[in-house]
């Protein structure tokens, strides 16, 4: 029952309540950007209730229950990975082992969730930003797993969170160290693209192929899409202050640090969004393969040799 | 009036048809993007899907070509849905009055809430003819005018 408690408070509410905050922060660093005035506080969470209001359509074409089911296998696994991470942020004894490596497919869930819905709404142009969503995942998991393994090495091959949180507590945070500095930009790198994040968002090109997976999405599926990345945009810079950046702890001026380098991660994936152009998909590949790769084996080789 | 038309009228996305026009009225609604008008001050975002759509903005004098298209654009919008029309063109066919590819005019093809005369309209105008619609839609669902 406990569980369930935290699942709905933790995992939905406050992680909502938070990424609907991010995205404003988003889209108002965005609009200052380009010297415009931007949306107001509660833009967000309007979107979201108008999409509630509307029609939902099925197109005629589409596999019926797996269009209807997709969007809620993402939004119902970004719930569960960010019960984890709270849970493990507020007390880092309480959780089982090998809670990394759950953590870690829970995140790969949501691109899977967009990949099933764009296949399944039979849309040709869904079908291609399906397809290059896929492509992308290939692409930057590779170094995003290897960016993570620094941590684990450094917190003497343990794959918990907690133990990971704990060795920061005692010994400092591991972005100050070399391997984890490269570790973090990798991560950050990554974290971009699996936000899907211009200069990354080949799969919802709005100008090429009019939000591509989710050009068929309407009504309150559309609304549990956005949402879900909404909640995505807190729960990934989440895990990575909680790697490399030693957590939100619940006291003083921790909390202050914690507040400070979450909106810092935020405006920094705004800002690469916001002075960037899209790449191609094959640049993409080969720079996730090529310089990020290497740069990862470089950082592990690092923290091998405990650097 | 439920929490959830307030939303609607909070955060309309448009989605820009132009139906043959001669791309000015295009021009002027782009201009209500930039800086200067800032139209996502409203909430207003421009979409590229139209099941993402809650305004269907039409510029153009509507041709032959063009009005099963219309159509077929205007079912596939969710519902509640609102259609505004711009510029002279879309409102009366302008020049194009008495053309033999114009055979009809934009509220004979569809019904429209709210008309934007001009040619081209002004941002401004266009800005002001979306808060009348906002206006119009609040006297609908019995919400007093702001």
């Amino acid at each position: 029952m406990i569980y369930l408690l935290y699942l709905f408070i933790f995992g939905f509410l406050l992680t909502g309540i938070i990424g609907l905050f991010a995205s404003w922060i988003d889209r108002k660093l965005t609009a200052r950007i380009q010297y415009r005035v931007g949306p107001p506080l509660l833009q967000p969470l309007n979107d979201i209730l108008k999409l509630l209001g509307k029609e939902t359509l099925i197109p005629s074409g589409a596999a019926q229950y797996t269009f209807l089911a997709a969007p809620l296998i993402g939004l119902v696994s970004v719930m569960v990975v960010s019960t984890i991470l709270w849970v493990n942020n507020m007390n880092p004894q309480q959780t089982f082992i090998g809670d990394l490596i759950v953590v870690v497919y829970l995140l790969l869930v949501p691109s899977l969730s967009v990949i099933i819905g764009g296949f399944a709404s039979g849309n040709p142009l869904a079908s291609l930003g399906a397809s290059r969503e896929m492509k992308l995942i290939l692409s930057y998991e590779l170094p995003f797993i290897l960016a993570i393994l620094v941590p684990v090495i450094h917190s003497g091959l343990s794959i918990r969170l907690g133990d990971i949180m704990a060795t920061q507590a005692q010994y400092g945070i591991i972005a100050f160290s070399w391997s984890g500095g490269l570790a973090l930009v990798i991560a950050v790198l990554c974290m971009q693209a699996k936000l899907a994040f211009v200069p990354f968002d080949m799969p919802e090109a709005e100008t090429e192929i009019a939000h591509g997976v989710l050009i068929e999405y309407s009504g309150t599926l559309l609304a549990v899409y956005r949402l879900t990345k909404h909640m995505l945009l807190f729960a990934l810079p989440f895990f990575i202050i909680m790697l490399y950046l030693g957590g939100i702890r619940g006291n003083g001026l921790h909390l202050l640090y914690g507040t400070l380098e979450y909106v810092g991660l935020v405006a920094l994936l705004s800002v690469i969004r916001n002075t960037n152009p899209r790449l191609r998909m094959d640049q993409v590949v080969r720079f996730f393969w090529g310089p990020m790769t290497i740069l990862a084996t470089i950082a592990v080789l690092l923290a091998l040799g405990s650097y | 009036m439920g929490i959830l038309d307030d939303a609607f009228l909070k955060s309309l996305w448009v989605f820009h048809l132009a139906t043959g026009s001669c791309n000015n009225c295009d021009i002027e609604i782009l201009d209500c993007l930039t800086p200067r008008h800032d139209i996502e001050r409203f909430g207003m975002l421009l979409t590229g899907s139209i099941k993402h759509a809650d305004v269907l903005l039409v510029t153009g004098a509507v041709n032959r070509q063009c009005i099963p298209r219309i159509k077929r654009l205007y079912e596939q919008m969710p519902q509640p849905r609102l259609v505004v029309a711009i510029g002279e063109c879309a409102l009366s066919r302008g020049v194009f009055i008495h053309s033999y590819n114009c055979p009809l005019p934009l509220d004979h093809v569809i019904p429209v809430d709210v008309y934007i005369p001009g040619c081209p309209p002004r941002p401004e105008a266009i800005i002001a003819g979306l808060v009348k619609l906002i206006d119009q839609r609040k006297a609908q669902t019995g919400q007093a005018k702001v």
